[in-house]
């Protein structure tokens, strides 16, 4: 079974700030990481090599430094990587970008499933991996917490639902994103830091993958952020006290102020 | 700091203190309330494969030497005292096979240690600590099998491991010459376990009793020659001090950084009790013992893994400056938290407790001070 894992690197922040002039991320000083809940898609790769053989390739869109990203993801026990940089790619969107991871896997070719995590902890879009099924015209199933029966030929996973969870049974290939509930990710093992140490990293650009530039980075991104802003934190509520006919007479006026 | 380590060991050092601070230390408290086992831990070790660090590369490990192992051990006892024995007395165990074991007996065990079995090496008796001259534990022949009699006491990793190097007498008559080095296994008829010790720390850690009784073992589990148990111990313990030392820097390395970042919380007559110099000079000297200590471990570990033959003194000293310091270290540690300190929601106190033990196991540093000085009037008579 051919495993493919799309992941980020993001910042290794909950408290991500903003600066306000330019309103872009400030990323100097913080720490990346490979975005949490790529780490549950890296480990469910593995698990399915682990049971079925065959082999777990992860790739990354980013820029060059992302290379570390993908040497984490080796030394946790991926096969090989795959990074996917140039400069054109600066500025893609969700949807440009998952055009880019969508070309990327069919120079791949050989896959049987494609794992992403449910979202990236930066942007929070979880639209990357829809997005990639879409280009590719593949089903997907999102939200994944359990594969539960998988072949060649098909899967039945349980899709974590707000109460309770849905069966789904899907032909491959095809993508799961998957949430925190799928697995517990391992650490890296020595053998496989001393892997990823020694690893080469091949490097794809927009030309390697005959991606159509009209459909790249800015130019080639839809989606127009209008502004981005830290929204000003709520005022504390105001209890009323006092007889109970009162204050009911405020509360009534009060709120027909507000509307 | 670097220590001038190698991108490996390097390696080594990130990926044990991930699994001490990620894994070990958020279940220490536990492991030392219930006593219990460390399992799940050594099911991580194995598989980051931290086992088989100091185990040569033909057999399935990772080609590492002393220093190697004390990095990881210090780096895992940074995370718990206890648990880190686990990985650290199977190193004890493991030794006897590593330096004396012919190739079968290698190829037998080892590839096994390194993919996680645990490991103990069983010589202390109840009436033979610090004279380990006089062991009753006996094993005579039978034909093309020994038969074992007698019982180990405070064996660490005891009921746990799977492998356990047992030095019993086969000759009375000839003292320290009638020791022999056996490997037993458990699950062998006549090899039993009797109850778990309750320790004032390293509470993470199984210490029992392991008994024998007719257990007859095949010959070929003999390690190296009959008469040659004593030297085979006492070379085992040349290898393996520098890890109690190891054992006994991550404590005390713990207990320098908790010091730290609760002088910088806990705040008295409207400051840090950091600003105070009272606490600052018991922090700086903390520093410097620690430093000190760990210079002296990885340099032995050093001339160890260099090849140098006589070791015996330098891994004494190593030993009895770090756990010395691990001692000194951890007890102004729970000074610095005051109250605080001596209560169990805070974790300086089982540091004090966990760090006592390395002053007194794999010999006793008063014994490591007769070694040491035996040393110095040996080298006086060259002269």
């Amino acid at each position: 079974m051919h495993v493919v894992v799309c992941i980020k690197q993001v910042p290794n922040t909950t408290q991500v700030r903003i600066n306000p002039e330019t309103n872009t991320l400030i990323r100097d000083g913080v720490e990346s990481i490979i975005n949490p809940f790529d780490m549950y898609a890296i480990e469910e790769g593995i698990r399915l090599r682990e049971k079925f053989g065959g082999k777990v390739t992860v790739i990354s869109m980013g820029p060059p430094q992302a290379d570390q990203a993908l040497k984490e993801a080796i030394s946790m026990g991926c096969d090989e990587a795959i990074l996917i940089t140039d400069r054109a790619f600066a500025g893609s969107d969700t949807w440009a970008t998952s055009y880019v991871l969508s070309q990327a896997i069919k120079k791949i070719k050989d896959f049987n499933v494609i794992l992403c995590g449910k979202q990236a902890s930066d942007g929070d879009t979880a639209q990357v991996g829809p997005g990639i099924s879409t280009h590719l015209d593949i089903p997907q199933v999102t939200y994944v917490k359990k594969i539960e029966e998988i072949s060649e030929k098909s899967a039945r996973v349980e899709r974590m639902m707000e109460e309770g969870f849905e069966i789904i049974e899907i032909p491959l290939p095809c993508l799961f994103t998957v949430v925190k509930e799928i697995n517990e990710p391992r650490l890296p093992s020595l053998k496989g830091k001393m892997k990823a140490k020694k690893a080469e990293i091949p490097k794809w650009s927009a030309e390697d993958l005959n991606c159509d530039f009209d459909k790249i980075g800015l130019d080639g991104s839809p989606t127009r952020v209008v502004k981005i802003f830290t929204p000003t934190p709520r005022k504390g509520g105001e209890i009323l006290k006092g007889d109970t006919k009162e204050i009911v007479d405020r509360l009534a006026s009060e709120l027909k102020n507000e509307c | 700091m670097s220590h001038l380590l190698t991108d490996e060991q390097k390696m080594i050092k990130d990926l044990c203190r991930q699994i001490a601070r990620e894994k070990i230390q958020p279940v220490a408290a536990e492991y030392d309330e219930k006593e219990e086992f460390p399992w799940p831990i050594v099911k991580i070790l194995a598989e980051s494969d931290i086992c088989g660090i100091y185990i040569p590369e033909a057999y399935g490990g990772m080609g590492g030497g002393i220093l190697e192992l004390a990095i990881a051990t210090e780096e895992l006892s940074w995370g718990c005292g206890g648990i880190s024995l686990a990985f650290a007395a199977t190193g004890l165990g493991t030794f006897p096979i590593i330096l004396f074991g012919n190739d079968e007996q290698k190829k037998k065990y080892l590839p096994r240690i390194a993919k996680g079995t645990i490991a103990a090496f069983c010589i202390t008796e109840a009436e033979a600590g610090s004279d380990a001259g006089s062991i009753k534990t006996t094993a005579v022949k039978d034909g093309d099998h020994y038969i074992l009699n007698g019982t180990k006491q405070w064996i660490t990793n005891g009921g746990e491991a799977e492998i356990y190097t047992v030095i019993a007498m086969t000759d009375k008559n000839k003292g320290a010459r009638g020791a022999t080095a056996f490997v037993v296994e458990k699950g062998t008829k006549g090899l039993d376990f009797g109850k778990k010790e309750k320790k004032l720390g390293i509470r993470g850690s199984a210490t029992r009793e392991v008994i024998f009784t007719d257990c007859k073992i095949p010959k070929e589990n003999m390690l190296s020659k009959q008469g040659m148990g004593f030297i085979v111990a006492m070379k085992t313990f040349d290898y393996s001090r520098p890890g109690v030392a190891a054992q006994a820097l991550g404590i005390a390395q713990r207990a320098l950084d908790e010091a730290v970042k609760y002088s910088h919380e806990r705040k008295q007559f409207g400051q840090f009790i950091s600003s105070f110099q009272g606490i600052q000079f018991m922090l700086a000297d903390m520093a410097i013992q620690v430093e000190a200590a760990r210079a002296m471990v990885y340099r032995a570990a050093r001339i160890i893994d260099s090849g140098a033959k006589d070791i015996s003194k330098l891994s004494a000293i190593a030993k009895t400056f770090a756990s010395d310091v691990a001692m000194k270290v951890t007890t102004d540690a729970v000074q610095v938290f005051g109250g605080y300190g001596y209560m169990r929601e805070y974790p300086v106190e089982k540091l004090m407790r966990d760090a006592k033990i390395t002053q007194i196991y794999e010999g006793t540093n008063q014994i490591q001070r007769s070694i040491i000085a035996a040393h110095l009037i040996k080298e006086l008579k060259k002269k």
